[in-house]
């Protein structure tokens, strides 16, 4: 299978294709089926991938497929060329996986819209795109998956781009994604100029070796981290991702939760042993820049009121925590958290995918409540999704924030019990937010008779009737969308187990399992914790990481279910702080005279010298143009003249004289 | 002389090498003597048979790639033609052309009730008469070439009987390309004059060989010119343009898209036969020149082009500019010309040409699609309105105007990058520049069409334009191998490289 | 002055003398001879009889076609003359090469009588 690797891209693009051709005719559903069928086929490719890979040595699971040349300029070779290692596979399992469930999610969720092929035909895109960028041997490959996935996300986010917010919205993270772009393409500048290659085997090489300077190695990495903040929605460019709710919801679960913003994460770990070439400062730069975003975004999400804001802010609140990891130098942990992460997210989203449907398009959770009754497997399986991310054991989440904080705590000098405490305060913020969201939305009085224009009884009446006289009530999803959230409940229930600590009561063929898989591609740069104090306390911080989720729980269940305390939302809070419409407030003020002044000079000094150049060839085209008579005698005296001057030239100019 | 030779060496027959011409040539006599013996064929089998004949030429072309890079290069019936990948790009070149104007042309043909195999025998001598160009190793070879090709198309300009536009266009090229072609053989003649033979080979010999007599290296020089009159007048050069706009316009559309991509393709082929290749020995003394000539296309080729009203007009001033970018490449060329290492002035150059070639049959292809629906109509306002009625012709319009414009991921954008940075490799930075901001004002006459294209509407009343099946076979693969070559150029460059081990 | 150019020097020269003598001649005779324009002296001259018709006068299209062949055949002959007289020496190589000359000859011969450009209409 490793031979082709290729396929993996190869069924997306040509379910691209196909739809561009025929999408229109094949329309709804099959269309969606077509799309869906090649990411499942991509899945199976990738599972044969990972088994061929298991087969070999460990220190040989890296297969580089070579496609074609692609940029061959004398000392430029870049190929277009696949890298299938463990690190790769195992995004691209979860990327087709999870991409072919949400896939499913989506046939029925965008059922009756118009552009209903399109949508398909975006999702396809986007896969290619990921699959190339998870899969590229070299920096140029992965770009352009880079740019894919970042051109499909704005398609998506402005999908419904009639809606004003929806354009906006998809303009915004166009413009901050540049930034970070600008940052990958810098770091791949200096990488080329540093190693001469852009190739990861060529860079990390270099990196390993030594035989690159601290300083050119941390100005790489930084460079790269820049891009990663960029798509990974970091502070402080992390302002697009709650915005790019505006997209359908699946387009949220599948890109800005599950795969596309932790493309980032991956860079990182991709270029590990960069990282560990580098001086230590980038990364604790990393690590506190992600601690940073955690609790930030973590305090934000406990005041929105939209379900979609609160899930996006905790995306990049979990974020935060794969980059706090990164730093730590938890490269597998970042991995890992990655996977468990997709799991749950993923599920949470298409859970509120599938509330917003039952819904009719309501996002405002102070309009829900008590929809566990209508809702029974969609409440079921967010409320697993729930207790994962909150950190409850034995659900994913808890194995891999706690391998985090564990490498946090153990990186030791100043720094280290900071992050670890700051992880700490958001695991229960994280807990307390959720738990408010399932208290919100599954518990409690149900609040939607209150809008809704027939007041109807909601037991009792037969599903099928809603909508068709204008009364309201909220109705389960079709199979197709709960069939997703089954399967990605399950995992996100059982994830943990890829990857369990070394805890005393856990057997050994069961602990460090990923750590085992990833270990040909991260040994270079993962951290060695055996032996610090932190390690052999570790059983002792998971009770306290338990502790701490059951706080948060706690809490928000005693405000929000029991109301014994009346909730506190201030307003700063669900404004993000300020935050974004800081930025907006400066891009409309001083910023905004500085584009002023800019725009004056291009509109008076540049444009004036453009229009001048324009007159002036029209001008000189009237004149030139006027000896242009149609008349064959000017024509040949014109030629003539030709003649006796190149006559001239040669004999007089370069014969006699 | 003759009498007294007692022995009489017969040159060799490659007759496998020759394969190109004799497809071609045997192509363009089934055509024309089948074709008048039998009565009328069934609906497009005149064109496919072209398109077939180019195809299994250009076909044949690859075969003699893959001899030369095994055996190396070698010359044909006795030093008569140059058996090397320069030869058979160009010969490559012209068959595509060739093929996708026999496409096009077909439903032009059979909708004005025009069918016949007249035209086509034509255009199969027309690029006979390139392919020749392309390969000859003999002045008067290439001359016979160059009227060959030219003879052709006075005829294929004025090919359509009714329109007196045409036949004004034809009776235009023929006295001004007489005028030229005169010009060009007296050119042959003085260099026969300083150098005792017309074979390419041996005129380097001579100059190697003898050091010139004061006289005879004038009468060099005097032929140098009249040969770059001759050449310029065919690559449509400033000053030698003057007849391109007015035949462009006139001539029916698929002709004049074959004018711009076969004829171009054969004089440019044949000019750096002549100056690079032939001459390598005066290299400083034509470099000048053509350097003039090259910023003079630049300049009034864009400058013009932005003033004209007719898309046609247009194209045409936009071919005198990709001639004076060609150019720029000769220039460059003319640098090391001679020399061991001779830079990238000649597969830049000869990349343009298969790269403009196609781009420019595709677009004259829309052009040509938009007009019939007009009733001949190629004005800008023509234009309007289609991107509602076709988008797909449209979004093909529009990547072959990108392209032609030089705009990054298209085969345009590799073509002008292609020539720039040989002429800055040789630090003709002065050119480079010029034709940089040559490229800039000529991108706003790309844009104006695009604009017409896009955001303006038609008038109620026009009708969508009907995309015909082999036009459209071949505005789809023209527009998929700009985007092709535009993503993945590097194989054609790595093929272009070895042109400059040539045959002589 | 290039050695060239100087041997075209006496070329210079002899129109030089040629322009002279001629203008001189035609310009002694001008300004002695008298100038009595009459109708009858400014016809054009045809041999003595009367001319018919005006100067410009269009010849019929067919015959075009007639002075075509002839050119073409005119050619061919001119081709076949030279190897005619030195058929031996050339062999299987020039026959075969004059066979290829004239079956492509005789193709437009073919194609211009289907097409009925030899009848006289």
């Amino acid at each position: 299978m490793l031979d082709v690797i290729w396929l993996i891209p190869a069924f997306p693009l040509a379910g691209f294709l196909l739809i561009l051709l025929f999408g229109r005719r094949l329309g709804e559903p099959k269309s969606g089926y077509l799309a869906s069928a090649m990411v499942l086929a991509s899945f199976v490719v990738s599972v044969g991938a990972y088994f061929d890979l298991l087969s070999m040595d460990s220190h040989e699971r890296a297969h580089i497929e070579t496609l074609f040349s692609w940029v061959p300029v004398s000392s430029l070779q870049i190929d277009m060329a696949f890298l299938a290692d463990p690190l790769s596979i195992t995004m691209c399992l979860f990327v087709t996986g999870i991409g072919f469930l949400i896939h499913l999610f989506a046939v029925g969720y965008m059922h009756g819209d118009p552009n209903f092929s399109k949508f398909f035909l975006y999702l396809n895109l986007f896969v290619l795109s990921m699959t190339i960028l998870v899969l590229g041997e070299n920096l140029l490959v992965t770009f352009l998956g880079w740019e894919g996935v970042g051109t499909c996300s704005y398609l998506l986010i402005s999908f419904w781009h009639q809606r004003e917010s929806a354009a906006t919205a998809g303009k915004k993270a166009f413009v901050t994604n540049r930034v970070g772009d600008w940052g990958f393409m810098l770091a791949m500048f200096l990488g080329f100029e540093a190693v001469g290659s852009v190739s990861y085997h060529a860079l990390n090489g270099a990196a390993e070796a030594g035989s690159l300077a601290t300083s050119t190695a941390t100005g790489i990495a930084l460079l790269l981290f820049v891009g990663a903040v960029g798509k990974s929605a970091q502070l402080p460019l992390y302002i697009w991702l709650p915005d790019a709710m505006e997209g359908p919801t699946p387009v949220s679960a599948l890109i800005h939760a599950a795969t596309m913003v932790t493309a980032g994460v991956f860079l990182m770990t991709r270029m590990n042993p960069m990282l560990a070439a580098a001086a230590p400062e980038a990364s604790t730069i990393i690590a506190v820049v992600g601690a940073l975003t955690a609790l930030f975004a973590a305090t934000i999400a406990v005041a929105q009121t939209d379900i979609k804001k609160v899930l996006a802010y905790s995306t990049v609140s979990q974020l935060g925590y794969m980059f706090l990891a990164v730093g730590s130098g938890a490269f597998v942990a970042a991995i890992f958290h990655m996977v468990t992460h997709a799991f749950f997210k993923a599920l949470m989203f298409l859970g509120s995918g599938s509330v917003i449907h039952g819904m009719h398009h309501e996002q405002d959770m102070r309009k829900m409540g008590a929809l566990r009754k209508l809702m029974p497997i969609t409440a079921a399986t967010f409320i697993v999704g729930w207790l994962a991310i909150a950190g409850v054991p034995p659900f994913a989440g808890f194995w891999s924030k706690d391998e985090i904080l564990l490498f946090a705590l153990a990186k030791g000098g100043t720094w280290g019990p900071i992050l670890y405490v700051v992880g700490l305060v958001t695991a229960v913020l994280t807990a307390f937010y959720m738990t408010r969201q399932v208290i919100m939305v599954f518990f409690g009085e149900a609040k939607w008779e209150s809008h809704a224009n027939a007041a109807e009884a909601p037991e009792g009446e037969d599903e099928m009737t809603h909508g068709a006289h204008g009364e309201f009530k909220p109705h389960e999803s079709p199979p197709i969308m709960l069939f997703p959230l089954v399967v990605l409940a399950g995992l996100a229930a059982v994830g943990g187990l890829i990857q369990l600590p070394a805890f005393g009561f856990i057997p050994d063929g069961w602990q460090h399992k990923l750590e085992h898989w990833l270990e040909p591609v991260v040994e270079a740069g993962e951290a060695h914790i055996a032996g610090t104090s932190a390690y052999d306390n570790k059983e002792l911080l998971a009770l306290l990481a338990i502790a701490c989720a059951l706080i948060g729980i706690g809490v928000a269940v005693a405000i929000y279910a029991k109301k014994l305390v009346k909730p506190v939302e201030p307003q700063l809070l669900a404004d993000g702080w300020k935050y974004d419409s800081g930025v907006s407030a400066f891009m409309g003020g001083p910023g905004r005279k500085a584009f002023e002044a800019i725009a004056w000079f291009d509109k008076n000094v540049v444009d004036g010298a453009v229009h001048g150049v324009a007159k002036l060839v029209g001008g000189a085209g009237g004149q030139i143009r006027k000896t242009q008579t149609g008349n064959v005698r000017n024509y040949a005296g014109i030629v003539g003249v030709g003649v006796v001057l190149l006559l001239a030239w040669f004999v007089i100019g370069r014969g006699v004289l | 002389m003759l009498a007294q030779d007692d022995f009489f060496l017969a040159p060799g027959i490659e007759w496998f090498h020759l394969g190109p011409v004799i497809a071609l040539v045997s192509g363009a006599l089934v055509l024309l003597v089948v074709g008048a013996l039998t009565p009328r064929w069934p609906r497009g089998l005149y064109a496919y048979v072209t398109a077939l004949t180019a195809a299994v030429a250009g076909g044949l072309a690859v075969f003699n790639w893959n001899d030369i890079t095994d055996d190396g290069v070698s010359t044909l019936v006795g030093g008569a033609l140059a058996f090397d990948t320069f030869a058979q790009m160009i010969t490559i070149t012209v068959c595509a052309a060739t093929l996708l104007v026999a496409l096009v042309t077909d439903d032009e043909l059979r909708r004005a009730g025009k069918d016949g195999p007249e035209v086509y025998a034509l255009f199969l001598i027309a690029a006979t008469g390139a392919v020749v160009m392309g390969s000859a190793n003999d002045l008067i070879l290439l001359f016979l070439g160059l009227e060959t090709l030219s003879l052709a198309l006075y005829v294929l300009a004025a090919s359509d009987r009714e329109r007196p536009t045409s036949q004004e266009a034809g009776i235009k090229y023929f006295v001004l390309g007489g005028f030229a072609s005169a010009f060009f053989l007296y050119g042959i003649a003085l260099i026969y004059g300083g150098t005792q033979s017309t074979n390419i080979g041996e005129i380097i010999g001579s100059f190697q060989t003898s050091v010139l007599l004061d006289g005879k290296d004038t009468l060099v020089l005097a032929g140098i010119a009249l040969l770059i009159v001759g050449l310029g007048f065919k690559v449509a050069a400033v000053p030698f343009h003057m007849w391109t706009p007015d035949v462009y316009q006139g001539a029916p559309t698929n002709v004049t898209a074959f004018m711009a991509s076969v004829g171009k393709a054969g004089a440019f082929a044949a000019m750096l036969r002549v100056l690079v290749i032939a001459l390598p020995f005066h290299r400083d003394d034509w470099r000048p020149a053509i350097w003039v000539l090259a910023v003079l296309s630049l300049v009034i080729g864009s400058v013009l082009a932005v003033v004209q009203t007719d898309v046609k007009r247009m194209l045409a001033y936009s071919s005198i500019s990709h001639a004076g970018f060609i150019l720029v490449g000769v220039e460059a060329a003319g640098h090391n010309a001679g020399e061991l290492a001779p830079g990238d002035g000649m597969p830049s150059v000869l990349t343009y040409l298969l790269l403009y070639s196609v781009l420019t049959v595709g677009s004259f292809a829309v052009v040509s699609l938009v007009a019939r629906n007009n009733g001949g109509d190629t004005s800008l306002d023509a234009f309007k309105g289609l991107a509602q009625r076709r988008p797909t012709i449209a979004l093909a319009l529009t990547v072959f105007l990108l392209a032609q414009a030089g705009v990054p991921l298209t085969s345009g954008f590799i073509a002008k990058w292609g020539v720039i940075q040989a002429a800055v490799e040789e630090e003709s930075y002065a050119i480079a520049i010029i034709a940089m901001v040559a490229a800039v004002v000529a991108a706003f006459l790309y844009l104006r069409i695009m604009v017409s294209t896009w955001l303006e509407t038609g008038a109620e009343s026009t009708e969508r334009e009907a995309v015909p099946f082999s036009t459209g076979v071949a505005v789809f693969s023209a527009a998929a191998f700009t985007l092709l070559i535009g993503v993945w150029p590097g194989w054609l460059l790595d093929a272009a490289e070895s042109v400059t081990t040539y045959a002589k | 002055m290039s050695l060239f150019l100087r041997d075209y020097l006496t070329v210079v020269w002899f129109g030089l003398a040629a322009i002279l003598l001629a203008g001189l001649l035609l310009g002694v005779a001008a300004a002695v001879r008298p100038s009595r324009p009459s109708k009858e002296k400014l016809i054009a001259y045809e041999s003595g009889v009367d001319p018919v018709g005006m100067g410009w006068s269009q010849s019929q299209i067919r015959y075009y076609v007639f002075a075509l062949l002839f050119v073409i055949f005119d050619v061919e002959a001119v081709f076949i003359f030279p190897w005619a007289t030195a058929v031996e020496r050339y062999g299987w190589f020039g026959l075969i090469t004059m066979l290829i000359f004239i079956v492509l000859l005789l193709d437009g011969l073919v194609y211009a009588w289907k097409r009925g450009l030899l009848r006289w209409v």
